[in-house]
């Protein structure tokens, strides 16, 4: 294994472990996810009928917004314990701080997002389980990880940090929002491989081109 | 480059520095050989902490040379950062994670063979291998900076940067700082230290200067300097 | 440039383009003809589709721009860039603008979920994000880096964004088919008049951005000097 690799693997290590030891960011983020389908269904009152088409917005709206929170949970606490520093201190390349970030918010992020996919899935009574509908899941929570990772590092430097991430996160991701919610509603409908259409495609070409550019960018974003 | 400069621990030449509100440094010089121990004052605000960040890489000079350990900075900073210690005003530990954790994993990062064994004995050094196995949110102030000198020496550099590392520590802390500051003013090795004590500075190292309108100067010899 | 010679530049920018605006407003007003189908609503087409265009040429400068600046970093390419993207961001308004007082009176409704009218919304939010991230930065020479950074973030997902846009309407087409996509039906007086306005505009579009850009610089060399000791000379090149 390279040694890049290896860096890349002990840094997103490092993070898992620091979550089994403080659970602070996983089951807050599932907590908050939660409560969001909940506010949702209350608002909505979806019928049966009415579920192919909510389903997918309530879905990826709360996996938005959860997505959200976790990101910005990984840098404030980087940041609180002074970690993120000594890190800049040692010879290891910003693009691996970047990917090893970037990747353990992507795993986080994915366990939140089965969770609450499953807790829908209970609640409005749907099937989830569609290969298409994990490989959406995949590929969107991918771009929102990387896209996430570098603008919730630019946002924990900044002064009004809870809206500058979303300022800066949500115009450029709703794409991914738009192709997901797409797919996801075709997925569920039943169309199997044909579901993914144009769109995954389309979130792939994010996902290639954005994990080119965050980590250059992130190295400028990191130096004072 | 001459072999003169490369030789040096910090060479430093027209170094300025802005974050949009007026310079920060000015054009300043400054040369550190091997073997010395630097002193730092200044008022808060003068600038110390950007000179340091500057020299451990973690900001960017507006103009300037710089270069630490023969590394010039804007072409070799990885190579530079793998042979400087920082000691600054963050913890730059993980609170959750036990010391040793947390040496294992920036030894790992610093690419050092057999971190385990030079984790507990820098640990030992730092009079902290009883709390090798417990969570660095759970040791007191003065033990998490040992740890975090521990972490500054781990892999050995050649040059030691330390930002008010004094500050805060107990007597038996400061006594074990105090060791670690002659270890590193050997031949082979420097130490910069950028403190408000200025008669500790001048206790402790060979030479002093001073931080003051965005430039060095040498520092004024406390009154009351009867031992030399 | 130097100084002098952008000032002397500037005026001139300023009176070409005061006259050209004066002949576009008699052209747009007085001398293009009368839409059979829209009536006169449809000349805020003259001024819509410039600003549209121009604000995205805008928005390519903070590209190229930012792009400069994070690979050299000095200065002028982040003035260019901050004046750009300020330019841009009022340009794009004024595009939202027009087209919304183009729906109200032809469609009926003051938005559609159009292609490009949400296209031109989501450039609006991305460069709103350009301008608010240097306000909220820590210190300016920060802002200049988290702008750049999103200049040249924001830009590259642009073409993302219009496709997906397009898809997306073409799937769930909005109640009204919009006159605004359409190109053809353009006789060749109106298409004469639309490209000298277009020109007016990038004349406009120059100037401003000469000034905001200018601006920036004397902003920049303000802020350095030292509170306490004489002022060092302006640059005079």
């Amino acid at each position: 294994m390279s040694r890049f690799l290896r860096t890349v693997l002990a840094l997103a290590w490092k993070d898992i472990l620091l979550e089994l030891r403080s659970r602070d960011m996983v089951v807050s983020v599932l907590l908050f996810g939660f409560l969001v389908i909940l506010v949702f269904n209350f608002a909505l009152k979806p019928t049966p009928r009415q579920v192919p088409q909510l389903a997918p917005a309530i879905l990826w709206v709360s996996f938005v917004f959860a997505g959200t929170l976790m990101v910005e949970r990984a840098f404030v606490r980087e940041r609180e314990q002074g970690g993120l520093e000594g890190l800049l201190l040692t010879p290891v390349s910003r693009d691996a701080i970047f990917l090893g970030k970037a990747f353990t918010s992507f795993l986080f992020m994915l366990m939140v997002e089965g969770v609450l996919l499953a807790l829908l899935a209970l609640l409005l009574n749907f099937s989830p389980f569609s290969v298409i509908l994990l490989a959406t899941l995949f590929l969107a929570t991918l771009g929102f990880a990387t896209v996430g990772t570098l603008f919730s590092a630019m946002a924990v430097q900044t002064r009004a940090r809870e809206v500058m991430l979303p300022v800066l996160f949500f115009p450029i991701i709703l794409p991914v929002l738009v192709g997901a919610v797409e797919v996801t509603s075709r997925a569920l409908a039943g169309e199997g491989a044909a579901a993914a259409g144009r769109w995954l495609p389309l979130i792939g070409v994010f996902d290639a081109l954005f994990l080119v550019i965050c980590p250059w960018a992130f190295g400028a974003v990191m130096e004072e | 480059m001459s072999e003169h400069t490369s030789d040096a621990a910090i060479w430093v030449k027209g170094l300025s520095k802005s974050f949009g509100h007026g310079p920060v440094l000015r054009g300043l010089d400054l040369v550190v050989t091997w073997g010395e121990s630097l002193a730092m004052f200044g008022a808060n605000g003068a600038g110390k902490t950007t000179l340091l960040r500057i020299l451990a890489t973690q900001a960017r000079p507006d103009a300037g040379t710089v270069m630490v350990a023969g590394c010039q900075l804007s072409r070799q900073a990885a190579a530079a950062r793998g042979r400087v210690g920082v000691v600054a005003h963050g913890g730059l530990l993980y609170d959750d994670l036990t010391c040793l954790e947390n040496l294992v994993f920036y030894g790992r990062l610093y690419g050092l063979p057999d971190v385990h064994t030079r984790g507990l004995a820098v640990l030992e050094r730092l009079a902290l291998k009883d709390q090798a196995g417990r969570r660095v949110r759970t040791l007191s102030h003065g033990q998490q900076k040992r740890l975090a000198i521990a972490r500054a020496i781990l892999h050995n550099p050649r040059l030691l940067l330390l930002d008010e590392a004094e500050s805060g520590l107990d007597s038996e802390s400061l006594a074990v700082l105090r060791t670690v500051v002659a270890e590193w003013t050997t031949p082979e090795r420097a130490v910069m230290m950028t403190t408000h004590n200025r008669e500790l500075g001048h206790a402790w190292a060979t030479r002093t200067v001073e931080l003051s309108g965005g430039r060095l100067q040498p520092a004024a010899r406390p009154a009351l300097d009867t031992a030399r | 440039m130097g100084y002098l010679r952008q000032q002397g530049l500037g005026q001139g920018l300023v009176a070409l383009g005061g006259l050209l605006m004066l002949v576009n407003l008699y052209l747009v007003f007085l001398v293009a003809p009368t839409d059979a189908v829209l009536g006169d609503v449809q000349r805020v087409f003259y001024f819509h589709v410039p600003l549209a265009v121009l604000s995205f040429l805008a928005f390519f400068f903070v590209f190229i721009a930012s792009l400069g600046f994070l690979a050299r970093r000095t200065p002028a390419w982040d003035h260019l860039a901050h004046a750009a993207g300020e330019v841009g961001v009022v340009l794009v308004t004024l595009a939202l603008l027009t087209g919304v007082i183009w729906a109200r009176p032809v469609w009926g409704v003051w938005w559609t979920w159009e292609p490009r009218l949400t296209t031109t919304l989501i450039l609006w939010l991305i460069y709103v994000a350009y301008l608010m991230v240097r306000a909220y930065a820590p210190n300016p020479a920060r802002g200049a880096v988290y702008a750049a950074v999103v200049g040249v973030v924001g830009f590259v997902d642009v073409p993302i964004v219009y496709y997906s846009v397009q898809w997306w309407r073409s799937i769930h087409p909005s109640p009204v088919v919009g006159p605004l996509a359409e190109a053809g039906a353009l006789e060749p007086v109106m298409l004469a008049i639309l490209l000298f306005s277009l020109l007016t505009f990038l004349v406009l579009f120059l100037h401003l951005l000469l000034l905001r850009a200018s601006l920036h610089r004397v902003e920049a060399w303000v802020k350095e000097q030292d509170p306490r000791g004489s002022p060092a000379p302006f640059p005079a090149n």
